[in-house]
């Protein structure tokens, strides 16, 4: 199988600090891939690498075998890599659907009409990427007064308005109860599985990582220091050192 | 041009920098520490020159003409303006500092309004020139030519500045402070440091260094009201060119401006061919290119560090949530149409006049608020665009193109200004931005001034008159009606069509924009340019309803008046910009007749809004409804 997703020897350093080093990994479709790892260790500086907010020191980014790094995050973002932010950014002013009307819009790249006689079409489309999400009650509600997990929720529904290859997740399940983590992972997977998009995420919560995960990269101080299946990381002596602690490892 | 002029005036060049440093070094401590951009800082300069003026000629009075009288009358002058600094600081910037950018920078725009007036209240309005200092009224020779040995004086107190400054920032305590306030201002304030006397401190110093300056110019400029305007907007291209927070950048900016200036004058006028460069009268365009030069390179100035982007989406309270327009509301937008339609049918000139008055003001106020409220860029010159389309208009007019074709060529005339400018703007955000709309207008504010021969200088152009088919005022009324009717609802509709969605988009997170493929700085820049279009619109109709323009139609004052009718109607509200062009301009045309001082009335009224609504006034809005 091809990836989707294929990253070779990326570096970044900020004022001297290497964040990250030599990083290799691919991200296939129909797979979901956990990138794991202490604070610090660089997780959040590879997905913005990935998607173009920050220009990688050495290395190639490659989407469906084309480069893309160097490329702006709008330039990447059409060409079909969505993300979701650490802390979650949405456009706070507008109802949950404007959101994701203005993805789709802007997937559309029917963001600079000046005016639009029936925005009514965009309605449904919305609503149908809400639907999915499980936020369709909330369409008229303001991202302003919205939970913090319904936010995250919005994110997703923005990403996937972009009809995404690959879908970048920082953090998706941060912030919420643990009945909605596994509702939300579980949409993910059937995003993979059923939509076969290549999904990249970072997780702090290790039932999510090892309960979702097909494969797990651990990141620490900017460099790969295992790969593998989540038993295989699970098991690695390295990385309950630097990470788990023998008790999760366990 | 030969070497000795070129001498000459790169000495004059370096004098003048010396000035416009000592400024702009205290606006960028001022914004480093308190994050407060201080529009006032000009209006500190002025008042320097004003008491330097006063107390020299008193203390010459008293103990006669001499050194004293210069020396101790400018050293106190610069004390008593970082005492008026202190004192602006703890009475009003100290309420001030977790309210929203927009208003911190409309208040200290009240202060300078209320210190012109005080300015022409106690000295009047005629340019008061000072002694010669005492001791440096000579010249030097150098090359032959005769240099005042005050430039060259001047010429030392700009490194001596900057060397005090480096010393007081580097090796002291208070230092230490400020450099630790400039990083982070909650992590100084958890370490113990009091902050609110940091904060009164720093705000003296600076404007005790812009006191000083003004003072110090007295000698080589008259004191007069111009100079508040004239130096804020020149500080603002050195603290911009240089990087804002950094006072070393501001000493190279300051040098590179007085350059490029002084470069101007040396090179006189040249002939290539058939044409002919008056250089002399193009020392703004150079500043203007340098800062164009430099900010093309280096968007964050000379010395000037990026900021880190926030990766969070910004939640401020006073981010009106908005709400597309409902069928209530045309039907509301109709009702106001058919009043404004019967108003010729009262009879009443007066009415009819101030009628229009408003209307224009409504476009102008629309304008902005798309720019400002859904575009989220603050333009602190607005009035440039608004000035463009009133000169393109009245010169299409003198040089006989028919009427319809001057309306249609003022939009135009705009767009394109606005285009150039925003292209610069754009790459900025926030206070950097709000401050380079302000030098903009002041350099096309100097263009109309200076340029004589096409803009008929300070007299402006007069006899700018509609066609016939317009010369009856109700007739212009109806024009002015329905043009203004269709523009705004063009403004509703783009704000609230995609392409405003896209704007409201960027404004809301830039982030986000990005990542969903909106290409956010085109959008601005766009967004910039239709502002500018629908301002020059209302300019076109304000030159034609006055029948004359001058300088002042784009002048500052003009822009923060629009911005002040924006924030009174709502920086979202849908019917903002009709309910705060009606209320500024009845208010302003109620005082003008009254005071001689209506602007100071103006100032003091932004500050009591300001004071009473901190979080603006969308805030009071929301509590109404709560209720």
């Amino acid at each position: 199988m091809s990836a989707v997703l294929e990253v070779i020897d990326l570096s970044k350093a900020f004022d001297g600090v290497q964040a990250v080093r030599n990083v290799s990994f691919s991200v296939p479709a129909g797979e979901l891939i956990a990138l794991i790892g202490p604070n610090g260790a660089g997780k959040t500086t590879c997905f913005n690498l990935i998607n173009g907010q920050l220009v990688p020191d050495a290395g190639v980014v490659r989407l469906d075998g084309k480069r893309i790094d160097g490329l702006p995050p709008r330039q990447i973002a059409h060409k079909g890599v969505s993300r979701t932010f650490q802390v979650a950014a949405t456009f706070a002013s507008m109802t949950v659907r404007e959101n994701v009307e203005l993805a789709l819009l802007a997937h559309a790249r029917r963001d600079g009409v000046l005016f639009e006689r029936r925005p009514a079409a965009w309605h449904d489309r919305a609503d149908a990427l809400l639907a999915r999400t499980g936020i369709g009650a909330l369409a008229n509600i303001h991202c302003a007064t919205l939970a913090y997990s319904d936010v995250k929720r919005v994110e997703l529904a923005l990403a996937l308005a972009n009809e995404p290859a690959l879908l970048l997740m920082d953090e998706p399940t941060a912030g919420m109860a643990h009945s909605m983590r596994s509702e939300l992972m579980r949409l993910a997977v059937d995003l993979a599985r059923g939509d076969r998009l290549a999904v990249l995420f970072t997780e702090h919560d290790m039932d999510v990582v090892f309960g979702f995960a097909d494969r797990v990269i651990v990141l620490d101080r900017g460099s790969i220091i295992a790969e593998g299946t989540p038993d295989a990381v699970r098991a690695n002596a390295q990385v309950q050192a630097v990470y788990l602690g023998p008790d999760e490892g366990a | 041009m030969t070497l000795a002029s070129l001498t000459i005036q790169l000495l004059n060049g370096l004098a003048s920098s010396s000035a416009l440093f000592l400024v702009a070094a205290g606006l960028t401590l001022i914004f480093g520490v308190t994050r407060i951009v201080n529009f006032a800082h000009g209006s500190l300069y002025m008042l320097g020159a004003y008491l330097a003026y006063s107390i020299g000629a008193t203390f010459a009075a008293l103990l006669g003409p001499g050194p004293f009288a210069f020396w101790g009358g400018a050293l106190l002058a610069a004390l008593c303006v970082a005492a008026i600094g202190a004192l602006i600081e703890a009475l009003l910037l100290k309420r001030l500092y977790d309210a929203p950018e927009l208003l911190q920078l409309t208040a200290t725009f009240g202060v300078v309004l209320i210190v012109r007036d005080a300015v022409l209240a106690l000295w009047g309005p005629e340019d008061l020139l000072g002694p010669r200092a005492p001791g440096l009224s000579g010249t030097l020779q150098i090359l032959d030519r005769a240099v005042p040995q005050y430039d060259l004086f001047l010429i030392f107190v700009g490194p001596l500045v900057l060397i005090a400054l480096t010393w007081l920032i580097t090796r002291t305590r208070f230092g230490v402070v400020v450099r630790a306030a400039s990083e982070n201002r909650t992590l100084t304030s958890a370490l113990g440091i009091d902050q609110g006397k940091l904060y009164t401190a720093v705000f003296a110093l600076g404007a005790f260094l812009a006191g000083l300056a003004g003072a110090l110019q007295l000698p080589r400029e008259p004191a007069n009201l111009g100079m508040d305007l004239a130096t804020v907007a020149d500080a603002f291209v050195v603290t911009v060119v240089g990087g804002l927070g950094s006072i070393p950048g501001a000493f190279l900016a300051a040098l590179l401006i007085g350059f490029a200036k002084a470069l101007c004058i040396a090179l006189g006028t040249v002939t290539v061919g058939d044409f002919t460069f008056a250089f002399p009268k193009l020392t703004l365009v150079a500043e203007f290119v340098v800062m164009a030069i430099v900010l093309a390179l280096r968007p964050h100035g000379l010395l000037g560090t990026s900021p880190a982007m926030s990766p969070t989406t910004p939640l401020p309270e006073h981010r009106a949530i908005v709400v597309a327009p409902t069928r209530r509301d045309r039907r509301v937008a109709i009702a106001v149409f058919v009043v404004f339609a019967l108003l010729p049918f009262v009879n009443d000139d007066y009415a009819l006049v101030l009628a229009i008055d408003v209307l224009i003001a409504t476009l102008f106020a629309a304008s902005l608020q798309f720019l400002t409220g859904t575009g989220g860029m603050t333009s602190f010159g607005h009035a440039a665009y608004f000035g463009v389309g009133s000169y393109a208009a009245a010169l299409a007019i003198k040089h006989g193109v028919p009427f319809a074709g001057a309306l249609a060529l003022a939009p135009l005339a705009a767009f394109v200004a606005a285009l150039v400018f925003g292209w610069f703007c754009v790459r900025l955000a926030g206070v950097y931005l709000a401050m380079l709309t302000l030098a903009f207008a002041q350099i096309v504010w100097s263009i109309a001034f200076q340029w004589d021969s096409v803009t008929g200088g300070s007299n402006g152009i007069v006899g700018v008159w509609p066609g016939e088919w317009f010369a009856d005022r109700r007739s212009f009324f109806a024009l002015t009606l329905v043009t203004v009717g269709v523009a705004y609802a063009a403004i509703v509709a783009i704000a609230n069509g995609p392409f405003g969605h896209a704007l409201r988009g960027a404004r809301d997170s830039p982030l986000r924009a990005a990542a969903i493929g909106i290409d956010v700085r085109n959008r601005q820049w766009q967004g910039f340019m239709l502002a500018g279009a629908f301002a020059g619109v209302a300019g076109a109709l304000f030159a034609f309803s006055k029948g004359s323009i001058s300088p002042e139609t784009l002048a500052i004052p003009r822009s923060i008046d629009v911005l002040v009718m924006v924030l009174l109607g709502g920086l979202n509200a849908l019917f903002g910009p009709l309910i705060g062009a009606a209320a500024f301009t009845w208010l302003q045309d109620t005082l003008a007749r009254v005071t001689e001082y209506w602007r100071a009335f103006v100032g003091a009224g932004i500050l009591i809004l300001v004071l009473a609504f901190p979080q603006g006034l969308g805030a009071l809005g929301r509590r109404l409804r709560r209720r």
